[in-house]
């Protein structure tokens, strides 16, 4: 059994009387594919944010590879624990975030650059790979407002990879786009799961994909895991009656 | 005949008509001149020593707006910090200055500050010893300052939450995320009222005269006052300064629109690039 990439340990989260995430254990092993999923409201975005500590849990802890982060005073340490964490763990957004006043090649080298301190010229010739991986090497000069929701969104996927993180985080990374833009977005994910073995945690609703492409999934109801296992038991053999419930209304 | 009147005026283009109007006001504001006995010669004449108090306006200016920006940006992130100190003290900045007239902060810190340094310390008593222009600028930037303190605040909370957690995300700092992802986006916002403080404080300079200047470094309106007493022509005097004043803010309104213009780009979709591939030949087409 090697090390996990990302611990969560008792992660609890609340908002004011709201508990939201409910004592949450969850363990990610490298090259791993974990698919959360649940109805909206359920707190799996939650998790996501409360790993990178974009929302700092009330209780419990995670570690993301090998720094361990728990809720407390932002002292100085603490805050630099945090950034670590948050440079190993890559985020990908429901709506993009990409930087609008930045083309599509500063957006990928921006943070390596700047929180890495690389070099720039190398900066650049990684970010041209990855766009080339995305697909998009010919819009590398184009502003973000330029771009449809779909090629968006491989930007942002290039952009969090330009940090060579240990693990990608996707936060309902198809739930703003059209229709027929999503499937751009799930080919660049599967490839980077397939071919790259890149650990991934995704928040999605989108079943075809979790089918295929998860190692894991874990279905959350109001607060807690309530079911994980591989998709073939999972969504062949659900044994909680609310992930049947919610696997019938998505299926 | 009302019914020929508005098929006439609908027949000229609204430029004309506007230039019309204008043209109206300039005869009647040119008539009243000449009731009032206008020494037209004696403008011509001294147009140019008024004339030359117009760099002293723009460097009183150029300073104070520079201070004035300074203390806005610490002063729209100390607000917006979560350190008890920084926005104890920012918030007590901006409350004094935009609480009390620009005239009394003038006057305190031309005359007051000197009188803070105690007796036996004649150095540093010197050294609090401003002239009226150096009180003037720094007056004029802690005031603009506040002011400005509140745009700079408002244009950094109009940048997304999302391009705040998503620079966090990528690992940035307060500071990198500040000076790399919000601030340039901010600045976009920030310009335009910041174009207009400028506008109005070109005006507010004058006020610096009241503290009085050596004859070296009057700006626009000392200069008027003086030889408009000398002479007893204190109206052609003012109205030499108001034009001054008038055609500076003029000139930097035009500056102004074209930097708003530029500071569009990344935003606007309207501009389609025609990119000629080989082979493929695209025509730019007018609108319908």
């Amino acid at each position: 059994m090697t090390e996990p990439v990302v611990r969560v340990s008792q992660l609890r989260k609340s908002f004011g009387d709201n508990e939201v995430l409910k004592g949450i254990d969850l363990d990610v092993t490298r090259g791993e594919v974990v698919v959360i999923f649940g109805r909206s409201g359920s707190g799996k975005s939650t998790l996501l944010r409360c790993i990178n500590f974009l929302e700092e849990p009330t209780s419990g802890s995670v570690e993301v590879g090998g720094i361990r982060l728990e809720p407390g005073t932002r002292t100085h340490r603490q805050r630099e624990a945090i950034r670590s964490v948050r440079i190993k763990a890559g985020m990908v957004f429901q709506d993009f975030n990409l930087f609008p006043h930045l083309t599509v090649l500063q957006n990928v080298v921006e943070a390596p650059v700047t929180v890495k301190g690389q070099d720039r010229a190398h900066a650049v010739e990684v970010a041209e790979e990855l766009l080339a991986q995305v697909g998009l090497a010919d819009k590398r000069d184009e502003h973000p407002i330029r771009l449809s929701g779909g090629q968006k969104q491989r930007v942002a996927i290039a952009r969090a990879l330009a940090m060579e993180p240990e693990v990608m985080m996707f936060d309902e990374p198809t739930s703003a786009l059209d229709p027929e833009l999503i499937s751009e977005v799930l080919s660049v994910m599967r490839s980077l799961a397939t071919e790259t073995k890149m650990t991934m945690m995704v928040v999605t609703h989108e079943m075809g994909f979790a089918r295929e492409v998860a190692t894991t999934m874990a279905f959350v109801h109001e607060g807690n895991i309530v079911e994980k296992g591989s998709p073939a038991s999972v969504i062949a053999n659900p044994q909680h009656a609310q992930t049947k419930r919610f696997l019938e209304a998505v299926l | 005949m009302r019914e020929r009147l508005e098929l006439w005026s609908a027949g000229i283009p609204f430029k004309v008509k506007l230039g019309m109007v204008w043209g109206v006001i300039a005869l009647i504001v040119v008539f009243l001149f000449s009731l009032a006995d206008f020494d037209v010669q004696w403008m011509l004449d001294h147009l140019w020593f008024i004339t030359q108090g117009l760099p002293w306006t723009i460097i009183i200016c150029g300073l104070a707006i520079i201070l004035a920006v300074t203390l806005a940006l610490f002063g729209a992130l100390g607000r917006l910090s979560s350190s008890a100190i920084a926005q104890g003290v920012t918030g007590f900045y901006t409350s004094f200055f935009r609480g009390t007239p620009l005239i009394v902060q003038m006057f305190l810190i031309f005359l007051a500050l000197p009188q803070l340094a105690p007796p036996n310390l004649p150095g540093l008593r010197d050294s609090l010893t401003l002239t009226a222009l150096q009180a003037g600028v720094i007056a004029l930037g802690l005031n603009y300052g506040a002011y400005m303190t509140e745009i700079f605040r408002a244009g950094i909370q109009s940048v997304g939450h999302g391009q705040v957690e998503a620079a966090e995300a990528l690992g940035m700092t307060y500071r990198q995320r500040m000076r790399r992802i919000v601030l340039p986006q901010a600045i976009r916002v920030i310009i335009p009222p910041t174009g207009n403080e400028f506008i109005a404080m070109l005006k507010d300079s004058a006020l610096i005269s009241l503290l009085g200047s050596v004859v070296a470094q009057m700006e626009i309106f000392r200069r008027s006052q003086l030889v408009g007493r000398a002479d007893f022509r204190p109206l052609e005097a003012f109205v030499v300064a108001a034009g001054l004043y008038w055609i500076l803010t003029t000139i930097f309104q035009i500056f102004q629109t074209r930097l708003e213009r530029r500071l569009s780009k990344g935003y606007v979709r309207t501009t389609i690039r025609v990119t000629t591939q080989p082979g493929v030949e695209m025509v730019e087409s007018e609108p319908a």
